[in-house]
C-alpha cells in the first residue's frame, strides 16, 4: 500500500474560510466542495487508491488559474493539477487538505496554423480533439495514447505522454512548440513559441513530463502534421518470444522504421481476440502488429520487405491487411487492450517499465516465472520497437491479500526493467505509484539534484506534493 | 591553465576544488565553438578532449554511448559502418571558426542541429541519457540506455543545450537511426523569400515526408526527400509536380544531394567574410523573410533553413546591425543566437533574449542547484 503524507491540521481546520477564498475568485459554478459532487475526483486511473480532496476548481482562465494558485500559495494550500483524470501511476491523486485544479473548462483550440504547422490549444483540449480538428487539411497531431479519447493535451504534457506510433513520430516533448504556463505564486509566464529552437535553458523539456511539479500547464502550443497518404497493418504470429523478438531485430536491423511494431504474448492476444474479433491467431505465443506509412506502392514495397524478413523466423501465420477496415480491426484490439484483459479479469494493474529490446525473451521468461510464484496472471504488451513494456497484471480487487500481491509483482517487475538496464517508466509516469521505486534508478544525490530542482519552481513544495519523490528525503524541507 | 581530464572522477575532483576555491572554470571539448555566444573569463579550462571511446553501440537497439570527447567523425564512422547515422545531423561549423574537431559532448551541449530538425528533431529530441557532473563536483546520470523513459524531470533535456554552465557532460547516449538508402532534392530557382516560405509549406506540409527544405542566398531553394531509392523517386516526382505554380524544378539524385545538403548543413551558403559578425535565428517559418529583410536593411546577408524558421545572418559586427537582427526576432516571437563576433560585441550585447523576470529568478535559482559557486562557463549564456 502506498503511503500518504498526513494532512495539514491547520489546513483542515481553516477549510471553510479557504473554501470561500476560492469560490470568490471563480464565478459561477467554478468551485466544488459538496462532498457529493467530490466523489468523481476522489481517483483517476489508478484507481484503487481514493481520497476525496477538500475542493476542485474548475477555471475557465489562465487568469483564474493565476488566481486560484496565488491564493493557495498565500495560503500554504497544497495543489493537484488534474486533466481528464486517466493517469495510470495515480498523478491526479487528491490529498484530504489540498486542492485539485481540474483543467477540463479550458477546452479550446485558439488557433491553426497550417503554413507554419502547429494548433495552440488549451490544456482542457482531449488529445484527440486536435487530430480531429485538423484531419480535414490531413493533418494529425502525432503522440497517441490509449486514452486519447479522453486525457488532455495539459495532461500528456505533464506525463509526456506516448503511444503506439512514437517510433517514427516521437512522443509529447518531441512534438511541442511552447506552453503558457502559471507558477505557484501565480505568476504566467510563457515558454517556447511557435519556432523550433529555444535559446537558453529547454524549460519546456524540462517541464514536460514534470508531473505538475513545477506549474501548471494552461496553455499548450503543438506541431501538427500532414499525414501520410496511406497506412496499413500487418500480423505476424510466432510459436515463441525468442522467435519473435529476433523478428523485431532484423526487421529494424534492415533499415526499415515501421510507424508501429507491437508485441502481444498469448494471454493478451487471447484477451484482445475475445475483445475485438480481429482475427488474431489463437495459435500464437506471440504476436507482432506492424505498420508502415505511404502509397500503396510504398507499402506493398515495405510490407513485402518485412514478410522475407518474417519469413526468416518461421511464422506461424502472417496477414497483411487489405483495406482500411481490417488495419481498423487490427488496431482496435490492441488498443482495446486493456478493456479487453478487463473483461477476463475485473481488476488489472497496468505497469509500464522499459527495457532495452535485447532483453525482452529474458524479461518476458523472468515475469512468467513471478506469475507463476506469485499466483497471478500476467498479459504482456510491448511497444516492441522502443522497448516499452505493460505487464497487465490481474487480481481480485475483493481480496487485499492480493491486490497487495499484485502491487508487489508490479514492483518486482520494475526493479527488473532498470536491473537489465531500463527504466520504470516509459509512457505513465511516476505518480505515486512508482514514488518509492525512484530510489532504485536514482541514487541519493541524482534525486537531491532532482529536488532542488522542484524547489526552484516550488520552494514550499505545494504542487502535487507526494508525487514522483520518495516520501522521505529532502522535499518538504527544501 | 588547461587541463584534460581522463577520468570522470578526476572530472568531479577538480569541480569539488574549484568551488570551494570559487575559481571559474572555462569548459570545452576541442574548442570549436568557443565563439559562440559570450566569452568566458578564467583563469583554468577544463578539457574533455581526452574522455573518450564509444561504450556502447547497439545498432538494433538505435542506440550509441560515447564518452564527451568523443570526436564526431569517430562516431560518424562507426555509424556508418552500419549503416546508421545521427538522426539531427549536427553541423561542422569549420567554415565559421576555423578548422577544428568537435566533440559529441560539445555538439549536446551546444544542441546544435542541422536541416533535418525540421522533420526529425533536433539534439536535444534525441539525448536519452548522460553522465555529467554538477559545479559542486557531484556525479549524475539522467535518462538511460532506453528509448522510452519518462522517470523523474527530464535532466537530459536540461543539460542538452546549457553551454556546460549546469554541468560537465562526460558521456551520451543518443537515439540514432538507419541512414536513407537514397536521398533526392527538388530545386526551384529565382524565388523571392516569400515566395520560397510558400513552396516549402506545401512541400512540408504534403504527405511526402520533405526532410529539409531551404532557400539558399541566390533565391535557390532545395527540397529534399530521403527514403529507400522507389520512395524517393516517387515523391520528389510527385512533389516536383505538385509545386509546378513555383516554376520550373529540377530534381537531382542521391549523390549529387548530399553534396548539397553537407554545405547547407555546415552554413556554407552564408558565405560569411572573416570581418563579419554571424547570428542564428529561430522563428515561426513565415516570419522567415520579414527577418531576412530587416537584417538586409541593416546590411547583413543571409539564408533559410528549416522551412523558413532557421534564418543565418552574417553582416557588419556592430551594435546597430546586433540591434536591427534582435529587435525583428523579438517582434516576431522568436530567438537568436550571436554565433561569432569580436569580444567587444560579444560583451556588451544580449547573445540570446533576455528572460522575462519571473523566468529569470527561476533560471538562477536552478543554476544555484547545479553550480551554486557559478563556477561553470560564468557569462557564457546568461551575463548574471
Amino acid at each position: 500500500m502506498i503511503e500518504q503524507p498526513a494532512p495539514k491540521l491547520d489546513i483542515l481546520r481553516r477549510r471553510d474560510a479557504i473554501v470561500a477564498g476560492l469560490a470568490a475568485l471563480l464565478p459561477g459554478s467554478g468551485l466544488i466542495s459538496d462532498a457529493r459532487m467530490l466523489k468523481p475526483y476522489e481517483t483517476d486511473g489508478l484507481s484503487a487508491y481514493r481520497q476525496a480532496p477538500m475542493a476542485v476548481a474548475l477555471p475557465e482562465t489562465t487568469e483564474q488559474v493565476a488566481a486560484v494558485l496565488r491564493f493557495c500559495h498565500e495560503n500554504g494550500v497544497r495543489v493537484i493539477p488534474r486533466g481528464a483524470g486517466t493517469s495510470l501511476s495515480g498523478g491526479a491523486l487528491p490529498l484530504e487538505d489540498a486542492v485539485v485544479v481540474g483543467m477540463m473548462r479550458m477546452n479550446a483550440i485558439t488557433t491553426i496554423n497550417y503554413a507554419d504547422r502547429h494548433a495552440v490549444v488549451q490544456a482542457g483540449v482531449t488529445n484527440i480533439a486536435i487530430t480531429q480538428a485538423v484531419s480535414d487539411e490531413g493533418f494529425f497531431y502525432a503522440p497517441d495514447p490509449s486514452s486519447q479519447l479522453a486525457c488532455m493535451i495539459g495532461g500528456n504534457v505533464n506525463m509526456n505522454s506516448g503511444g503506439a506510433h512514437c517510433l517514427k513520430y516521437g512522443v509529447t516533448t518531441n512534438n511541442l512548440l511552447g506552453l503558457k504556463i502559471v507558477l505557484i505564486d501565480g505568476q504566467i509566464i510563457e515558454i517556447g513559441g511557435e519556432h523550433l529552437d529555444s535559446a537558453g535553458y529547454d524549460w519546456l523539456g524540462l517541464f514536460t513530463g514534470s508531473e505538475g511539479q513545477l506549474g501548471i500547464v494552461t496553455e499548450v502550443t503543438v506541431r501538427i502534421l500532414r499525414g501520410p497518404e496511406g497506412a496499413r497493418a500487418m500480423l505476424a504470429a510466432f510459436d515463441n518470444n525468442e522467435i519473435a523478438g529476433a523478428c523485431v531485430d532484423a526487421i529494424i536491423g534492415s533499415g526499415i522504421i515501421p510507424v508501429a511494431l507491437e508485441f502481444m504474448d498469448r494471454p493478451a492476444i487471447h484477451a484482445c481476440e475475445a475483445f475485438a474479433h480481429a482475427g488474431y491467431p489463437l495459435d500464437a505465443e506471440a504476436l507482432l502488429i506492424i505498420e508502415v506509412e505511404g502509397s500503396d506502392a510504398e507499402i506493398d514495397f515495405l510490407l513485402a520487405s518485412i514478410k522475407d524478413i518474417c519469413n526468416r523466423f518461421n511464422p506461424l501465420s502472417m496477414r497483411v491487411s487489405q483495406s482500411q477496415a481490417e488495419s481498423l480491426a487490427i488496431w482496435k484490439g490492441r488498443k482495446g487492450a486493456f478493456g479487453a484483459v478487463g473483461r477476463i479479469s475485473p481488476d488489472y494493474l497496468c505497469m509500464d517499465g522499459t527495457i532495452p529490446t535485447s532483453q525482452l525473451p529474458f524479461v518476458l521468461r523472468r515475469i512468467s516465472e513471478m506469475s507463476d510464484s506469485y499466483g497471478l496472471k500476467v498479459a504482456n504488451i510491448f511497444h516492441a520497437g522502443d522497448g516499452n513494456l505493460h505487464p497487465l497484471i490481474m487480481f481480485d480487487a475483493n481480496d487485499d491479500s492480493s491486490f497487495h500481491k499484485a502491487e508487489e509483482f508490479g514492483a518486482d517487475i520494475l526493479r527488473l526493467c532498470v536491473e537489465v538496464g531500463g527504466c520504470l517508466t516509459g509512457e505513465h509516469g511516476v505518480g505515486v505509484e512508482k514514488r518509492e521505486l525512484m530510489k532504485v534508478q536514482f541514487n541519493e544525490t541524482e534525486l537531491n539534484q532532482q529536488r532542488r530542482i522542484k524547489s526552484a519552481f516550488d520552494p514550499a513544495w505545494l504542487l502535487n506534493p507526494s508525487k514522483v519523490f520518495p516520501l522521505d528525503g529532502l522535499s518538504h524541507a527544501a | 591553465m588547461i587541463t584534460t581530464p581522463t577520468s570522470e572522477a578526476e572530472i568531479a575532483e577538480a569541480l569539488r576544488t574549484a568551488t570551494a576555491e570559487k575559481l571559474p572554470v572555462l569548459v570545452q571539448g576541442h574548442g570549436s565553438k568557443l565563439g559562440m555566444l559570450r566569452p568566458v573569463q578564467a583563469a583554468r579550462t577544463i578539457s574533455t578532449s581526452a574522455l573518450t571511446g564509444i561504450t556502447l553501440y547497439a545498432p538494433k537497439e538505435l542506440i550509441i554511448s560515447a564518452r564527451a570527447g568523443t570526436t564526431l567523425s569517430e562516431i560518424e564512422a562507426a555509424l556508418a559502418a552500419e549503416g546508421q547515422h545521427i538522426i539531427a545531423e549536427p553541423p561542422d561549423l569549420s567554415g565559421l571558426f576555423g578548422p577544428s574537431e568537435q566533440t559529441i559532448g560539445g555538439i549536446v551541449a551546444t544542441n546544435l542541429s542541422g536541416p533535418r530538425r525540421i522533420a526529425w528533431g533536433s539534439m536535444r529530441d534525441h539525448v536519452i541519457g548522460l553522465r555529467a557532473v554538477n559545479g559542486q563536483g557531484e556525479i549524475l546520470r539522467a535518462g538511460g540506455r532506453v528509448l522510452k523513459n519518462v522517470t523523474g524531470l527530464d535532466l537530459c533535456k536540461l543539460l542538452t543545450g546549457s553551454h556546460g554552465t549546469l554541468a560537465i557532460i562526460t558521456e551520451v547516449t543518443l537515439k540514432i537511426l538507419p541512414a536513407p538508402q537514397a536521398t533526392g532534392t527538388i530545386l526551384l530557382r529565382g524565388l523571392s523569400p516569400a515566395r520560397a516560405i510558400a513552396a516549402m509549406a506545401q512541400a512540408l506540409g504534403s504527405p511526402f515526408s520533405v526532410s529539409g527544405a531551404a532557400r539558399l542566398a541566390d533565391g535557390k531553394t532545395a527540397i529534399r526527400i530521403e527514403d529507400f531509392a522507389p520512395s524517393v523517386t516517387y515523391r520528389c516526382e510527385k512533389l516536383a509536380d505538385d509545386l509546378a505554380d513555383f516554376g520550373t524544378s529540377e530534381i537531382i539524385g542521391t549523390a549529387e544531394s548530399l553534396a548539397l545538403w553537407r554545405k547547407i548543413r555546415n552554413v556554407e551558403p552564408l558565405a560569411a567574410e572573416p570581418e563579419e559578425a554571424i547570428w542564428r535565428v529561430s522563428v515561426a517559418p513565415s516570419a522567415g523573410p520579414a527577418v531576412l529583410a530587416a537584417a538586409e536593411r541593416a546590411g547583413a546577408h543571409g539564408f533559410l533553413d528549416w522551412g523558413g524558421g532557421l534564418v543565418w545572418l552574417a553582416g557588419p559586427a556592430s551594435g546597430q546591425t546586433h540591434e536591427a537582427i534582435s529587435t525583428v526576432t523579438r517582434q516576431a516571437g522568436g530567438v537568436w543566437w550571436l554565433m561569432r563576433a569580436p569580444d567587444p560585441l560579444r560583451v556588451a550585447v544580449d547573445v540570446i533574449p533576455p528572460e522575462p523576470g519571473a523566468l529569470s529568478t527561476i533560471r538562477r535559482r536552478v543554476q544555484d542547484s547545479f553550480d551554486p559557486a557559478r563556477i561553470l562557463n560564468p557569462g557564457r549564456l546568461y551575463a548574471a
